[in-house]
Formats: C-alpha cells, structure tokens, sequence
C-alpha cells in the first residue's frame, strides 16, 4: 500500500533532458528476480550516476551536495518514457524522491508513480524552466515546497504556481489508497458484468480449467 | 444533426466499462491478461502473499520470453532467469493459468503470440506487464502496457482503473515506395511528431496505405505507438484481419465466428468522428529510415545527414543533439550510410513474424555476412520458427552467415545476458535506441528487417535499394 502523499518541503534536482527514458533511470538486469525491490536506489540513473569504472560521475547533479538530499526532481520533457517497468518508480523511491515535477511524462510511467505514493506534477514548461533556473540560482540550498491538498508550488525565490491533478488520483495519494482492496469491493459488479458480457461476447470468455 | 460519430476506442472503452468512476475514469475490465517471466512471477506471488487468488485465470496466458536466453538448448540462461521460470511455470500451474512452455508451440514473445494464436482479437481488451502491449492494437483490440501494481490488480481483480485518453488519428496515405515498409512508416512518424507526440493520446492508425497493409505490418506500426508517446495504437479491423484470424487456435468458431465478426464490424470509428489530433503523412515521399541518436525521433531516411549541432540555434535542441552524438560515436553533417557496424539484431516484438524474416531473407539470399559483423536472427515464437524452417528460411540465413536463434525477446531490452558489447555498433530491428538498451554502452540503429539484412552484408549502415545493384 502506498505511503500518503502530503506536503513536501525538499532538495530539488533538476534533471533537464529530454525525453530521459525507463531504460536511463533503470537498467532491466537490476531488475531480473524477484525480490529486487529494496536494492535498487543505488542503480538509479547508473549509466549518468556511474562512470564506466564504477565510480561516481561527479558532473551528475545526484552526485553533488545538496543535490545527494533531493527528494523532488524538476525534469526536462518526456520523463519517464519507454518501458512500463515499475522498477524505474521504485529505483526513484528508493533513493529518497517523492514528487517530480516536469512538463511531460511516459503515460505508463506517470501511472505508475501514483501506485508507489509519489507524485508527478505537470506544469507548463516555462513554470518547469523557472523552478529549475531558481535552484540552480541558490545552487540546490533553496527548497522547493508541494502542497497536494492545496494544489500549489512554492519556488525557493518565493513563487506560486498551482498545478492541476484528476481529482480521483489526489485522493488516492492524500489517502494512501490501495487501489486493488477498493476494486475487490466490487467483485459482485465485476462478475456481473463478466456474466451479461458473456452472453453478449462468448468468443471473449473461456470455460476454465477445473483447477 | 445528429449525434457525432464515436471513435473506435469510445466504442470498444464503453463495451468495457464496469463502473463510472468519474467523467473520464471507468473500472474497465480486462479480456486477455498476458504474462512473461519477467513481470509474471512477481506478480503471481503477489497475488499469494496478500491471501488472494487469480480472478479469471481463464483469461490469463503466460509465457517465458525476456529473460530465457535464445542459445540453442536455452543454453546460457542466467541462473535468475532459470528460477523466474520455474516460479512461472509453478504458479500458473497452481493458479489454472495456461502456459506456452519453451520448445512447446505458442511459446514466444507475448507481443507474437497473443495475434498468432487468436488470443488478441478486434475489441478485446489486452493488458501486459510490458510496455509493447500496444501492438495487439493492429487488429483492431485496445491494448496496452501496464506496471507492476496494475498487473496485481488485474490478476486480483481481472478489471483495471483507467482514464480515458484523447485520440489521434494518423493517416498514412499513398503507396509504399520500393524498399519502404512499416517500419519505415511507423519511424517517420516518430520523426515528424516526436517521442511525445502521442502523449496522453490512443492513437488510431488508418489511411490508404495501413488498409493496404497485411496485418503484420500493422502489428509493427501499432507495436512503435509507445515510441510516440502513446500507450495505446490501434487500426480498425476489416477484411484482412478476419482472414487473419480465422482458424487460429483460440479465435472463434462456426455460428461463434459469424456473430463475432457481426461485431467486429460495428467496431471501426464512424466517418463523422472526431479525433482530438489529426495527422497526415503522404508515404510516398519517405524513403528506408533509420535512426541515429538515442530516442525514436532521432531518425532520418538512409540517403541523409546525421544532424550537425552546430547548424542549431536553440541551445537545448544542440546540446541534445551532441549528447547523441557523443553516445553514439558520430560526427555531426556526415551520411548516416556507410556507417560501419558490428552487429545485425533481427528480432524482437516488432520485426520478427514470418513477414519480417522473409523480407530479411530475400536481401541474405545468396550473399554473405560482412566479415567482422555478427548478425543474429531470433524468430518471435515457436510458431513462426518452425514455418521458417519449413520454408528453408533458417538454411538462407545460415548459409548467409548469420546465426539461427530459439524465440524469445533476446537482445533487444538484454535481459537474459545477451547484449551489444560497449561501444559497439548495432542495426536492429527492435524498437528502441536508447542509452544502454541493448547493453552497457551499446549503440543502436533501428531499422527494418530487410535494412537491418541489407547492413548485415554491407558491414555497414546501407540503403536496402541499392543491395546488389
């Protein structure tokens, strides 16, 4: 079940090429098995973390203070595109981000983030721009605030922005919601479905196999 | 007036919907459940460890492709992949779930099998842990990629919550030009409007030249859609696809068949329907594609220049461009062709049915591999492994050069070991050139399969229109 979602006041790291994709934030092998969650905050952006020798690139903004503290990242266009590996969320949580803020985001990936509690706002690219141009001015020390239930960003110079969200997905994250319990409520309208449905479209629905 | 025409996506979202959650959020529920060795065991056990059981397992297929490896005899499958196997194989048993076992047929990419074995059909809807899920969309389904907590949730739940996206329309008009293919199409699209200009949208595929198009051609148009951005693609079903479908294990059959396709015909969007975006490319004009930087978009037809930056004004746009270029190991302003490569990939959910390997296999036929070039061709399932073999396929290809692998989805995502080693250079027939996709420091090109054949025998990036001229 995933963590409420509130506020946050928090380092924020701009991240501001486009179109970084599933692949760049998480390489597959670190997520082949079944028990890789927990392990994979140290993988997160590996081939812009990591130099090819294994250590760390100091020109990749999470390599430096204050930026090693973010927990809000400001993202360039297109986020989050390609793969619909969930492991690219988690790789994010796991090194301690909690909102992203960005002009766009891959669809499969912005589903995502609101299944692991974190929050991804879209905003005009200009507001994205001036929030990263702000940070940059206080190199990093300059917080960044998120208020969910308000709907609003503080930038560390002091403006406001507000940001739309579906108002289902708020309340999903302000509650902490677990998705899969709430739909099992359901069951009796997902079955009654399936038997009018079957009538209707016998090639969909299969006998099952008596298990 | 009456009322405007509905789309196909409103016609088939509103078959689906269970419950109106909001204006634009439904819990839909979900036909074909597909599964793969990666995603599926994890979410099996899930299932097990919150104390519930698989809805309708009866709508749910598995079947290992990303992480076995593609050796002959499988052999060299990590020791990971080897027990995400045997997980998929245990908790499908236990949960009533079929499985397409290796070696078995309808084993292969689930992004293959779902079409070849009649498990995708029009106005179904498929999900799958795998972002590539959009391909189904070729004939006629709403399909797409999901995560791994929605993939829980439809295996607890065989329903999943949705919002309804926006719709586009791409028309791809005209008549394919010699050594143009869907592939082709589907890249210069990526090019024209960007890897997020489907964003947010389902895309609908249509014009003269998809109607003309064979559907496995559609596959690998609808297959691309997440590289535009776009979770869902799809073409509405007609003639073609019936034929296609008809026979296939699970399609439907006798009196079933005909009310089935009754159905399937209501499908296709009115002529009065509204698309919130409309595009139009004229497919005469394109020539063979194939990209040069590090995102789908970065793509160009073989005859051109890979981009200089310093012909660039807007500074974001050079410094992308030179990150690119800088990954890829290119010089800005020199031809894309000639460029010399170390390894040829044909395979993977895009470009590896029968259509493909043939067309493949006429550019190999008779000549050889470029000494100093790997190539490899992986068929996308069991299936379409022993129809090339039947068809002596696989004795072109290895009299050719090139090696003759067991399905699966192999080097295109490297999950199972199999990779581009840094720093080399790769055409393949995949779907994405990202930074390390194909492996640590790999650098791809993606192409058609009959490019991917043509560079293979040149020992460098080569204009298939040109081979043996």
């Amino acid at each position: 079940m995933p963590k409420p979602f509130d506020k946050l006041t928090a380092v924020a790291a701009p991240i501001m090429r486009s179109n970084i994709d599933t692949d760049v934030i998480i390489r597959i092998e670190r997520l082949v098995g079944n028990s890789v969650r927990g392990t994979l905050g140290k993988w997160a952006f590996g081939s812009l973390r990591y130099l090819p020798d294994g250590s760390e690139n100091p020109a990749f903004i999470l390599n430096r203070e204050p930026y090693r503290q973010a927990e809000i990242l400001v993202t360039g266009p297109n986020f989050g595109c390609g793969s619909s590996r969930e492991g690219a969320v988690w790789s994010l949580q796991e090194m301690g981000i909690r909102a992203i803020i960005g002009s766009g985001f891959g669809d499969i990936f912005f589903a995502n983030c609101f299944q692991n509690g974190i929050l991804p706002i879209v905003v005009d690219k200009e507001i994205v721009d001036s929030l990263a141009a702000d940070v940059e001015a206080t190199q990093g020390a300059g917080r960044i605030s998120v208020d969910l239930e308000a709907q609003t960003i503080l930038s560390p110079s002091g403006k406001h922005y507000t940001f739309e969200i579906d108002p289902r997905r708020r309340e999903g994250l302000l509650q902490g919601l677990d998705e899969v319990a709430l739909t099992l409520q359901r069951d009796d309208e997902i079955r009654a479905f399936q038997a009018v449905d079957r009538a209707a479209r016998p090639w969909i629905h299969f006998a099952r196999e008596s298990a | 007036m009456g009322k405007p025409g509905r789309t196909m996506l409103a016609k088939i979202w509103d078959q689906h919907v269970i419950a109106r959650l909001s204006e634009d959020t439904d819990i839909l529920h979900i036909d074909r459940h597909l599964l793969h060795d990666l995603g599926g065991p994890r979410g099996l056990l899930d299932i097990k460890s919150r104390g519930l059981k698989v809805h309708s397992p009866e709508l749910t297929f598995a079947t290992p492709d990303h992480a076995i490896s593609t050796a002959h005899g499988r052999a060299g499958t990590s020791k990971i992949g080897q027990e995400l196997l045997a997980t998929l194989r245990v908790e499908t048993s236990a949960s009533g779930i079929q499985l397409f076992d290796i070696d078995q047929p309808g084993q292969g990419i689930v992004h293959v099998i779902g079409p070849e074995l009649g498990l995708s059909l029009p106005g179904c809807t498929i999900v799958c842990g795998d972002s590539h899920t959009c391909t189904h969309g070729g004939l006629g389904a709403l399909a797409f990629g999901i995560g791994s907590s929605e993939l829980t949730h439809v295996l607890a739940t065989q329903a999943l919550i949705q919002r309804r996206p926006k719709t586009m329309r791409v028309r791809f008009e005209g008549k394919l030009p010699p050594g143009v293919t869907a592939k082709d199409l589907i890249l210069a699209l990526i090019g024209h409007i960007g890897a997020a200009g489907g964003t947010g949208h389902a895309v609908e595929y249509a014009g003269s030249a998809i109607r003309d198009m064979p559907i496995e051609g559609r596959l690998t148009i609808c297959n691309l859609s997440i590289e535009l951005g776009a979770k869902m693609g799809m073409v509405a079903p007609d003639e073609k696809t019936f034929e296609f479908l008809r026979g296939r294990p699970y399609a439907p059959q006798g009196e079933t068949w005909e009310q089935a396709t009754n159905a399937w015909r209501q499908l296709p969007s009115d002529p009065d329907a509204i698309f919130d975006r409309e595009v139009v490319i004229d497919v005469e004009k394109l020539i063979p594609q194939v990209t040069w930087g590090i995102s789908p978009e970065h793509v160009i037809g073989v005859d051109g220049h890979i981009p200089d930056p310093r012909s660039v004004d807007d500074p974001a746009r050079r410094t992308a461009i030179e990150t690119a270029l800088d990954y890829m190991g290119l010089k800005g302003g020199a031809p894309i062709a000639g460029t010399p490569v170390d390894w040829v990939f044909i395979g993977s959910c895009t470009n590896s049915r029968l259509s493909d390997l043939r067309a493949a296999a006429e550019i190999a036929r008779g000549r050889k591999v470029a000494s100093g070039v790997r190539a490899w061709v992986v068929p996308g399932s069991e299936n379409v492994k022993r129809e090339a073999v039947a068809e002596g396929l696989d004795k072109i290809f290895t009299e050719a050069g090139f090696e003759w692998r067991e399905p699966g989805c192999s080097m295109c995502l490297a999950a199972n070991g199999e990779t581009v080693g840094p720093g080399q250079r790769s055409v393949s027939t995949s779907n994405r050139n990202f930074v390390g996709r194909q492996g640590p420091r790999a650098r791809t090109h993606l192409a058609s399969p009959a490019s991917a054949a043509a560079a293979a025998i040149a020992g460098s990036i080569a204009d298939v229109r040109t081979v043996g001229r």
